[in-house]
């Protein structure tokens, strides 16, 4: 794995991140300034860290999804290459035009931070094949714009091409209001790209890898991509 | 010159602050209110004297960054 993490100003996941790489796969990842117009070379992954980039000003990921390195992560996905988005990272995703879609501010109008509990929707991706189809995940959430929404049409595709991999669900894996807790439409907490290469989700499951902390249910995702990518190369 | 462009929701659109506002503006005793949306407004100093391309400039602004027109739809005015 040849990670690069990209740091905008106002992002606070980048170490966390960072870290969790480092953990899982055995590799330091590039740290990689939004000024930058290349990613290093050799990158295989891609990670948008979450945080507050430009202090959420104008719409939550509009201007750093507008900045240099993010035309060196189109070129990057268009070819094929893993991309990340986590929280925030979902959010300049969405805005730069790599995942469909928005993220509105939760129906409660409240910042959520807390545990949630998602249902693994496929396994086949190299984001989940550390998953099996159907398992639920424990995984914290921080934010107050995760609302996720899109166009009838949209929602349709994304829907029948399999393209929602998690959804927040209960702790048995039911999809139910009640769970879903930011009001996105279908209970959606993270999306791929038509070619399956670009991942956007809410929740951190960076911060869900070490036991010290209670949990490690977000490991499997970058296992997962870790083997894949070795795999691979 | 100067002008505005102004970014609503698209109807439809769930509007939660909005809906907060509107709340607000009831617990406050002005009645009257049927609903509120909430948008944004944008004063643009443009350095052209060209209503037209000032237009095009605008729209050019909004459609790679002011607004989202996933949910949003926008209106641009030249105010000379």
């Amino acid at each position: 794995m040849k990670a690069a993490v990209l740091v905008f100003p106002g992002i606070n996941r980048e170490r966390d991140m960072a870290r969790t790489l480092r953990l899982v796969s055995g590799k330091e990842p590039a740290m990689v300034w939004h000024a930058d117009h290349e990613l290093p070379a050799g990158t295989d992954l891609v990670v948008v860290p979450g945080g507050f980039s430009y202090g959420d000003y104008l719409r939550c990921g509009a201007i750093a999804a507008r900045s240099p390195i993010m035309n060196a992560v189109r070129s990057f996905a268009a070819k094929g290459g893993l991309v990340l988005g986590v929280c925030n990272g979902f959010q300049i995703l969405c805005e730069s035009g790599l995942l469909p879609g928005v993220l509105m501010r939760n129906e409660n109008l409240r910042f959520i931070c807390r545990d949630v509990f998602l249902k693994v929707e496929r396994s086949d991706l190299p984001f989940t094949r550390g998953y099996n189809a159907g398992q639920v995940i424990r995984v914290p959430v921080a934010h107050g714009e995760g609302n996720y929404i899109a166009d009838g049409e949209t929602i349709a595709r994304l829907e029948g091409e399999g393209r929602v991999v998690f959804r927040y669900a209960s702790p048995d894996g039911m999809i139910d209001p009640n769970w879903n807790h930011n009001g996105a439409i279908n209970a959606i907490a993270g999306i791929v790209n038509e070619g399956g290469n670009v991942l956007g989700m809410m929740p951190h499951p960076e911060n869900h890898v070490e036991a010290i902390v209670g949990n490690t249910d977000g490991r499997g995702l970058f296992a997962g991509l870790a083997e894949a990518l070795e795999k691979a190369a | 010159m100067k002008a505005r462009v102004t970014v609503t929701l698209k109807t439809g659109i769930l509007d939660p602050q909005g809906k907060a506002i509107e709340g607000a503006l009831r617990s406050l005793g002005v009645d009257g209110v049927a609903s509120v949306r909430q948008g944004k407004v944008f004063d643009v100093e443009i350095e052209t004297a060209d209503p037209k391309k000032a237009e095009a400039l605008l729209n050019e602004a909004a459609d790679k960054l002011l607004a989202n027109t996933v949910i949003e739809n926008y209106r641009v005015e030249v105010l000379g």
